[in-house]
């Protein structure tokens, strides 16, 4: 029973690891199936979770909270879009740029407003995001197994977890089973022929790339209206560029998507719950040793397992209508 | 737009960061009273940020007393990363300010160097030793202060098990669980301690996720108290337990107010103090250079009790601390300084 709980909490640790990546990932998917790479997850995560943790401080409203990441997301992808989209530029250098100035402006911005060194001042009541008990998990509790999945693992996470697990079959749904979903991928196919069908393809990559950014927003509302209690410098710290190489990992798939991060969370919550515990056979492992890990098996599935990864055939290149 | 043009434009755009960064670098802390003086005393923060709510801020405290109870102004400067150290210490040193201030153990290196090439000018170094006949080094008996709250832990916890989240692994952060350990310990033989450290590069000072995850790890295997010395990753630590209804403990700064009611105590190291003595005594001509000891004896560390935490401290309780703390000081109790052997007797 100690064994099954200790793997129920661990569990619990990577759903809530996992969050932020799977969406972040999910928003990649969107972009880079319409042709536009999009390196500029972390920025745009970044920038969403400042603006989350600024308007749910200044209204203590939540809900004002992640709309306001995600307006700000939205508003980051519009400038990815608008230089690789209409004025045709670099794609990764434009997402570059998204993450320079999103690393820059929050900290500029949190100092200026809050003087306390780019942080958001803690959140006040009803800012924050907090665990919801889906019904019946209080009765279930003391069940074995089933309570300990359904009360501890499923129940008692906050709204925005159970968004980012319905987004996976959704995303799944929009992109392989509606004319939307077949333009959208016909445009990081074969723009052209999405072009002579009579369909605009800058117009389509808009409306990826703004999904993208919706999405990335609400990633970092996560991590700063439901996870933290408000906003701290670089909190994203890496994230966005993890969820890009789960989005490879998982050759742009939906259900491959959840897979990967879940993955990459599963590592994390182990990095971080196997600190002190003695195994078995080996005795206690070295923190450092267990901290390289998620990045040591990283680099192995992805050199190893996934065999060749390819992406979106027109990825990367600026549509131009007539040469 | 044609190709000169563009150059021409990446030339301006890269002169006005130049420029920016120039006069950040020189930028000086208005503390009431006009121009910055020659001497004008400096401080340099660490990379955790001078509004970490902990160590920086202590220092920053300190450095805002001063100059608030003298009207006199200070320079400070906030590091980025590491390659700015020997930079700024150079360039306040080189622009006449005196003495200069480092906040942390990471300028050891740094300041060995520069002080070395200004030993005109009177540098204080906090929380590390450097050798040097113009240097100044502040160090903190944490492991006293850290006895004491491990004592208070102890005595509070109902499941007899306490947590410690520290920053980045090393040896000064096993100072803190050390001392930690030994005051738990004291009072309570069979306590169960866990210990774990949130990273193992200084990114480990300011990462609250990776730190309220590490809090959580150990309240879901029993821990009814956690004590966080872990710079502004702490954070994190304080926001978990008062989610999960726990107990947490500060450090460096007096933390008690950030989740009332849920912080038990915090561990007070005095940082302010050292820099308000250091630029008192480097402006008005009485500066010594050396070692300097803060301990309980002169107050340098100690333990927080104030109206948010009162209610969860009985009097039982404080009167053992109070007397953990008589014994401390008049040497009955001998904390065992982790940094000394690279040891620790006890968890």
């Amino acid at each position: 029973m100690e064994i099954f709980n200790n793997i129920i909490f661990l569990l619990d640790s990577m759903i809530r690891l996992t969050v932020p990546l799977l969406l972040a990932a999910l928003a990649g998917l969107y972009s880079e199936r319409s042709g536009v790479f999009d390196i500029g997850l972390e920025g745009k995560m970044l920038a969403g979770a400042f603006g989350a943790a600024v308007v749910a401080y200044l209204s203590g409203n939540m809900w004002l909270g992640m709309f306001a990441g995600m307006g700000i997301g939205i508003v980051m992808a519009l400038i990815h879009g608008i230089a690789s989209i209409t004025f045709r530029g670099n794609q990764i250098i434009a997402g570059v740029a998204i993450n320079f100035l999103a690393a820059g402006l929050t900290v500029f911005l949190g100092q200026s407003w809050f003087k306390q060194g780019g942080r958001t001042p803690a959140l006040p009541e009803g800012g924050r995001f907090l665990a919801i008990d889906l019904p019946f998990a209080d009765a279930l509790k003391d069940v074995p197994i089933v309570g300990g999945i359904y009360s501890e693992l499923i129940s008692g996470h906050n709204i925005i977890v159970y968004i980012a697990f319905a987004m996976v079959p959704f995303t799944y749904w929009l992109l392989f089973k509606t004319r939307f979903g077949l333009r959208l991928r016909a445009t990081g196919e074969n723009p052209k022929a999405v072009d002579t069908a009579g369909v605009n393809v800058n117009f389509m990559r808009y409306k990826a790339v703004l999904i993208c950014g919706a999405l990335t927003g609400l990633a970092g509302s996560y991590l700063s209206i439901a996870l933290s209690a408000g906003f701290g410098l670089n909190m994203t710290a890496g994230m966005g560029f993890i969820a890009l190489a789960a989005l490879i990992f998982a050759k742009w798939r939906p259900w491959y998507v959840l897979w990967a991060t879940l993955l990459f969370g599963f590592l994390n919550a182990a990095q971080i719950r196997l600190q002190g515990v003695e195994l078995p056979y080996i005795g206690e492992v070295p923190v450092q040793a267990i901290q390289a890990l998620p990045y040591i098996l990283t680099v192995v599935l992805l050199a190893g397992f996934i065999g060749k990864a390819v992406g979106p055939k027109a990825g990367g290149i600026p549509y131009v209508k007539e040469r | 737009m044609n190709n000169t043009t563009k150059i021409l434009l990446a030339g301006v755009a890269i002169g006005a960061v130049a420029i920016g960064a120039y006069y950040y670098l020189n930028q000086s802390k208005d503390g009431g009273a006009g121009d910055v003086a020659a001497s004008t005393p400096a401080i340099i923060y660490d990379l955790g940020g001078k509004f970490d709510k902990s160590f920086n801020e202590s220092a920053y405290n300190g450095a805002n007393g001063w100059s608030e109870k003298t009207g006199n102004a200070f320079r400070e400067f906030e590091i980025a990363n590491d390659a700015q150290r020997e930079q700024s210490l150079r360039k306040f040193a080189s622009s006449g300010s005196n003495p200069v201030v480092v906040a942390g153990f990471s300028w050891a290196a740094a300041l060995t160097k520069v002080a070395a090439e200004f030993p005109d000018t009177n540098f204080a170094i906090i929380d590390m030793v450097v050798d040097a006949p113009n240097v100044r080094s502040v160090v903190f008996n944490e492991h006293e202060g850290s006895y004491l709250v491990g004592a208070l832990a102890a005595m509070k916890s109902e499941t007899g098990k306490i947590g410690f989240v520290g920053g980045m692994d090393i040896p000064l952060i096993h100072k803190f669980y050390c001392g930690y350990a030994q005051g738990a310990v004291a009072v309570n033989p069979d306590i169960e301690l866990f210990e774990n450290y949130t990273g193992t590069t200084p990114a480990a000072w300011n990462d609250p996720v990776t730190a309220g995850e590490l809090a959580k790890a150990s309240f879901n295997k029993g821990a009814d108290i956690i004590y966080a010395a872990a710079g502004g990753s702490g954070l994190g630590v304080l926001q978990a337990a008062a989610d999960m209804g726990k107990l947490s403990i500060g450090v460096d700064s007096n933390q008690n107010y950030l989740q009332p009611g849920s912080v038990l105590t915090s561990m007070l190291k005095q940082v302010d103090v050292a820099v308000a003595n250091a630029f008192t005594d480097g402006t008005t001509g009485t500066w010594t250079s050396g070692f300097n000891v803060m301990g309980l004896a002169n107050g340098g560390v100690g333990w927080s009790l104030d109206e948010y935490n009162k209610d969860l401290i009985s009097d039982e309780m404080k009167a053992k601390v109070e007397e953990l703390s008589a014994k401390i000081i008049s040497g009955e109790i001998v904390v065992h300084d982790y940094t000394s052997d690279s040891t620790c007797p006890v968890g």
